[in-house]
């Protein structure tokens, strides 16, 4: 059977069986208040788009200086940069968020809620980046920067030319994976009043009580962007995959 | 070429291991040798016995605790950038992971050429081009280390190494990793690098090949150098009793 028969099959199925079970419930579907809202529910789906994009550039960019402190071999970066992992990975999203802008953004005078969201997000996401840039850099075995010396490169050059190149194509499904999990992390940014896809459900909901209706196209939207982002993932591993000689 | 080294000392910290304290492994133990003026020079000896870190500081990739290391009079530098402009005028392989993977045969021929010796891309490969056909490895350039076998891996990271057109070469146990029937064909570039006058320092266990190719032999067991001799008269040195065992155990096998 061809896998793309068996995938229709499957979610044939399983749609089947979702459509049954609200079947039974006797549920009064009302589409048609939630269409009324279609520009809402669109606008906050790009606010979604951008809010993960934002984050997801800003967040490799924090991952990066953070890989570089833990792997610096000085004792004060080195421990910075592990509080700075272990609390963020230890702790919930929801909770960094509610801290982070009711209590610090308020303190620091950070009113623009948009600029704090993505940066909280940001600062969140990079966290699980410095881990896995430091996997990618620490993949790199010891005896190709020897060999890099051997022939007389500089320590820049040994980075540029030989430990980027290949740390890069490494981490690059990772990279991607995290930013599927950016895209639904930044759900939660709806708890701060930030007027993305969530909320923009959320309150449809409250104008409609129409709940499935709101919240089915809810899920949808995030497929859209996640399935593609995690195809885009599973090929990067396959085109960047090679034997390390 | 004419190696003297004069009192040569390695250390190395190691680190402290379950229960184990942190110490100091003294690898080189006031080592001392004086060649001649010869074209190629031999290490043997026992694994651990300081082969290999006694090369490394020669081909200038370690600096020695203490002691000093002097080619044809010219003393090697100590501090890093020193070295690194040494190193660029003399090759080294070692015995494995010498290519970068994510390059094919060709790149990382050229890549020493184009960025540290300031060629650029049409003069590199010209430069690259006859001796990859002479050794027969032109039809394999295009590929990566990964689709290459460890002998023809090996024989592009000794090319690797000629091209920059160095005063002499450091092998490091060059035929180690691979397998009996790849071994000979490495060993032949070598040979065959020698017959047109290269100078090299060469760490092998291949006993044969060594006295074939070798002006002198250095045996360096326990950090030092019990013996040195011509290659000839090498095999006949029986004084030392650790020359005697280690003789016998590798002409034996």
């Amino acid at each position: 059977m061809p896998r793309w028969l068996a995938h229709v099959i499957v979610v044939a199925a399983f749609t089947a069986a979702v459509a049954a079970a609200f079947a039974r419930v006797d549920y009064e579907w009302n589409w048609a208040a939630v269409w009324d809202y279609r520009q809402k529910l669109l606008q906050g789906w790009l606010v979604t788009v951008a809010l993960s994009l934002a984050a997801l550039a800003t967040s490799i960019v924090v991952g990066g200086v953070a890989a570089v402190m833990l792997r610096s071999g000085r004792p004060l970066l080195e421990a910075a940069a592990r509080v700075y992992v272990e609390l963020i990975r230890g702790t919930p999203l929801l909770v960094q968020l509610l801290i982070g802008f009711y209590v610090v953004a308020t303190a620091v005078g950070l009113e623009n809620r948009y600029v704090a969201g993505v940066l909280l997000l940001s600062l969140f996401s990079g966290a699980y980046m410095a881990e896995i840039f430091r996997g990618g850099l620490d993949a790199i075995p010891k005896a190709q920067i020897d060999s890099g010396r051997a022939i007389g490169l500089t320590r820049w050059q040994s980075l540029r030319l030989v430990v980027l190149p290949q740390a890069v194509r490494l981490v690059l499904p990772a990279v991607a994976g995290q930013l599927v999990s950016l895209v639904k992390d930044s759900s939660l940014l709806s708890v701060i009043a930030i007027s993305e896809f969530t909320l923009a459900a959320q309150e449809v909901n409250s104008f409609t009580y129409s709940t499935l209706e709101s919240y089915l196209p809810l899920a949808a939207g995030y497929l859209v962007l996640t399935l593609p982002l995690s195809a885009l993932a599973r090929w990067l591993e396959y085109r960047f995959r090679y034997e390390t000689a | 070429m004419n190696l003297l080294v004069e009192d040569l000392v390695q250390r190395f910290q190691v680190p402290g291991r379950g229960g184990r304290p942190a110490g100091t492994a003294t690898v080189l133990d006031h080592l001392s040798l004086a060649t001649g003026e010869i074209g190629t020079l031999v290490l043997v000896g026992p694994s651990g016995g300081g082969k290999s870190t006694l090369l490394r500081i020669l081909a200038g990739l370690d600096v020695p605790t203490s002691g000093r290391v002097s080619f044809d009079g010219q003393p090697l530098p100590s501090d890093e950038e020193s070295l690194r402009r040494y190193r660029r005028t003399v090759g080294t392989v070692f015995q494995a992971y010498n290519l970068f993977p994510h390059l094919t045969a060709m790149q990382n021929l050229l890549l020493p050429l184009i960025h540290v010796h300031g060629l650029n891309e049409a003069a590199a490969r010209e430069r690259v081009r006859e001796p990859l056909e002479r050794f027969r490895l032109a039809e394999h350039a295009h590929k990566r280390p990964a689709e290459l076998s460890g002998g023809q891996k090996q024989r592009i990271a000794i090319l690797r190494a000629l091209v920059v057109q160095p005063r002499r070469l450091f092998l490091d146990e060059p035929t180690s990793a691979l397998d009996p029937e790849m071994r000979a064909e490495v060993l032949e570039m070598i040979a065959e690098v020698r017959a047109e006058g290269a100078e090299f320092v060469l760490v092998t266990h291949e006993m044969a090949f060594a006295r074939r190719v070798a002006d002198e032999i250095a045996f360096v067991a326990d950090g030092r150098v019990p013996v040195l001799a011509p290659a000839a008269d090498f095999f006949n040195r029986q004084d030392d009793p650790r020359v005697r065992s280690f003789l016998q155990l590798t002409l034996t096998t």
